[in-house]
């Protein structure tokens, strides 16, 4: 076969619109992963409602987003009334199942804040809340910014799944140029190299990042 | 040798155990108000435990700690005593201080707003009250010009200083001393101790402190207590103690010391 | 059980087979590159390094599905002749974990301590005798929790053969959503626990392995609840 070049600038804008798509979700969600991450942590932490948060988290762990995404899109118009397009359910579902990552990786960063530190602030009296938003978190949080980096990335590949309720994400835009000339190897390798060309570079930043604060 | 008819602090019948694990066995002794109490003894005799319950970073098993008056480790309800709750655990502890071995400074906060931080949340004095405090208390500890400073910028001996103005800050009266200088090099060691030796006698705060420095519990202690198996031993003025003492556990453990350096 | 729940149940499990099948054929081949891949990063040779670099990073770069699609819908068109669908899922599930395996294995072996390897040096085993016998057993300990979430991970990524129309549990259910709408609660939940209980297993699994390995090295695996 023949790399078409003429077919792959026509089809370019198209792919790069549905790229624009794929970065908008996969920041929201990751905005979405990020605080709803940190309240299923701290949540994690209360008696007994711990416990069931913990058994949703396992269960959102261990089954498929791609299952998730089709339950929620399906099931919620007709179960609670309210009709999500494909692109919020797309931001809902994937910032819910990477929280339930993210809720692990602060769990292990307040954890790893020393002991002394939380009785340094019982000894001065500090109030629970001062303690969480003064002492805690404040340390808790700038080590573990390199993993939440991570599940962005991985959330940023994972996005090609809204395909499947319609989403015209980065994937999705290079079917459909592609089906449209029967093009397959052109638009597929442009939607691979796009990925590699954001996420490889991202990832090398957290790697940078991880250094940093290993080293502090 | 205080006449004073109530204590600053109370131990009655207090027991800690950690599991099956006796750490401190019915004990009993009263500290007087400004009073220097040095606790000495073996490692696992229970001293940093006495420290640990004062402080309420643990509970009692059994017994009764008494502070200013008023019960700590528990709370009067009707005429009855109960272990207290974290409300009443909150309150009671707001007299007291304590100093770390190993500082526990906070490290995302410059030298300044480590001292500032309590007085601000805790005693809800004005920024700018709790400023002017923390200053004073810099210049105190000999760290005037290291404000804005980042702790893990000053050395081990200048940390723990500034972790005794964080402690003083919060006017506390009864300041707890946990092997504050077990953690520093052997030349920052005299610095702190002198500084402690000053504000012990410059203010009225109770002390009650747990090291290793035999010379400057000597020096500075009222009274010292030794410690073996969770019960106190031997209990009398430095002089005597440290010259003479009573019982040959006692002594054996100073030679132990006295050895070692 | 109504007969359309029944009916749901009966259409979902003929899937499970097919997930199966995928689950365990990707982690076949993950296993394989991994190991593969992870010992030639450490290689002395600079292209044997660079080779399995470069597919390590390929894989982990890009998107799984875009994975699948190119293997399946624009290979065809280069090679002439069609992937079996399932086929091509395995092959996909296994690339794409191997070179996240990959990355498992290094740092496993890197981890066994030096003094570990340089004993093994002082009684003159041969590079690859001291892999063998005495770096690999100790890397693999600490390689079984990692691979026990990579292979849930790759169970997950199973879902994606729906896309290929493999006639797996996710595929199965979503040709089940345009005749029986008002059961679609019944239809997810069912898939969703199928899916939890296959992740229960390859756990379970793991456990007894890692604690099989632990023993080998001579450690007893660390109860919860009893910290040092």
């Amino acid at each position: 076969m023949n790399w078409d070049w003429e077919f792959v600038a026509g089809a370019m804008p198209g792919i790069l619109r549905g790229l624009l798509t794929t970065l908008e979700i996969t920041v929201l969600g990751s905005l979405v992963a990020y605080a709803l991450g940190l309240v299923f942590a701290l949540v994690r932490r209360v008696p007994k409602v711990g416990v069931v948060m913990q058994a949703f988290i396992e269960f959102v762990r261990s089954t498929p987003l791609l299952v998730q995404i089709f339950a929620v899109y399906f099931l919620f118009p007709s179960a609670i009334g309210v009709r999500m397009s494909p692109f919020v359910t797309g931001v809902v579902v994937i910032g819910i199942h990477y929280a339930c990552y993210t809720a692990e990786v602060y769990r292990a960063g307040i954890d790893a804040v020393p002991k002394g530190q939380w009785e340094a602030a019982t000894a001065l009296s500090l109030p629970k809340r001062r303690v969480w938003t003064s002492v805690v978190l404040p340390q808790a949080v700038p080590r573990v910014v390199p993993a939440l980096g991570n599940y962005t990335i991985s959330m940023f590949k994972e996005t090609p799944l809204l395909l499947a309720i319609g989403v015209f994400d980065l994937v999705n835009a290079a079917k459909e140029e592609g089906a449209y000339a029967y093009k397959y190897v052109e638009v597929y390798t442009i939607a691979g190299l796009l990925f590699l060309l954001l996420s490889y570079p991202a990832s090398l930043l957290v790697r940078k990042l991880e250094r940093r604060v290993a080293h502090t | 040798m205080s006449h004073t008819p109530e204590p600053m602090v109370r131990f009655d019948g207090v027991v800690k155990r950690f599991g099956d694990n006796v750490v401190l066995d019915q004990l009993d002794f009263t500290v007087a108000p400004g009073e220097f109490v040095t606790l000495i003894g073996p490692s696992g005799s229970g001293k940093t435990t006495i420290l640990r319950l004062l402080m309420t970073l643990e509970r009692v098993s059994e017994g009764v700690i008494t502070v200013g008056g008023e019960p700590l480790s528990h709370m009067r309800r009707g005429d009855r005593l109960v272990p207290a709750d974290d409300k009443h655990l909150a309150a009671a502890r707001r007299r007291i201080g304590m100093v770390f071995q190993q500082f526990n400074l906070f490290p995302n906060m410059s030298v300044l707003r480590n001292i500032t931080e309590a007085p601000v949340h805790v005693l809800g004095l004005s920024p700018a009250e709790a400023e002017a405090r923390a200053r004073d208390l810099l210049e105190l500890v000999g760290l005037g010009d290291r404000c804005d400073e980042h702790p893990s910028r000053l050395s081990g001996g200048q940390q723990q200083r500034v972790a005794i103005a964080r402690a003083l800050a919060m006017r506390p009266d009864v300041l707890l001393l946990d092997e504050v200088t077990s953690a520093l090099d052997p030349e920052l060691v005299a610095g702190v101790l002198d500084l402690l030796g000053d504000i012990a006698r410059t203010t009225d705060i109770t002390f009650l402190c747990v090291t290793h420095e035999m010379g400057f519990a000597r020096q500075v202690s009222d009274r010292v207590m030794m410690f073996d198996h969770g019960r106190v031993i031997e209990d009398a003025p430095p002089e005597q103690l440290f010259t003479d003492p009573r019982e040959p556990r006692t002594r054996e453990f100073l030679q132990a010391v006295l050895d070692r350096s | 059980m109504s007969d359309n729940h029944s009916r749901i149940v009966e259409v979902l499990f003929q899937g499970l087979p097919f997930t199966v099948v995928a689950t365990l054929g990707g982690i076949a081949l993950t296993i394989v590159l991994s190991l593969i891949a992870g010992l030639a990063m450490l290689s002395r040779s600079r292209v044997v390094r660079g080779i399995s670099r470069t597919y390590v990073e390929i894989f982990r770069g890009t998107s799984e599905v875009v994975q699948l699609f190119w293997l399946f819908y624009a290979l065809p068109i280069l090679l002439g002749f069609q992937l079996v669908p399932l086929f091509a899922g395995v092959l996909v599930l296994g690339l794409n974990h191997g070179a996240y395996g990959a990355e498992i294995v290094r740092g496993a072996v890197q981890s066994v301590p030096k003094a570990q390897v340089e004993g093994a040096v002082a009684l003159n085993f041969s590079p690859a005798q001291r892999m063998r016998r005495v770096v690999l057993p100790q890397a693999l300990v600490e390689m079984v929790p990692p691979f026990n979430n990579l292979f849930i991970q790759l169970l997950k990524g199973t879902a994606l053969l729906s896309f290929i129309q493999v006639q797996e549990i996710t595929q199965r259910g979503q040709s089940l959503v345009p005749n029986f709408g008002p059961d679609l609660a019944f239809i997810y939940g069912v898939e969703l626990v199928m899916y939890l209980v296959l992740a229960l297993v390859i756990t379970l699994v793991m456990r007894l392995l890692e604690r099989l390995t632990a023993r080998r090295v001579g450690r007893t695996p660390m109860k919860v609840g009893t910290t040092a």
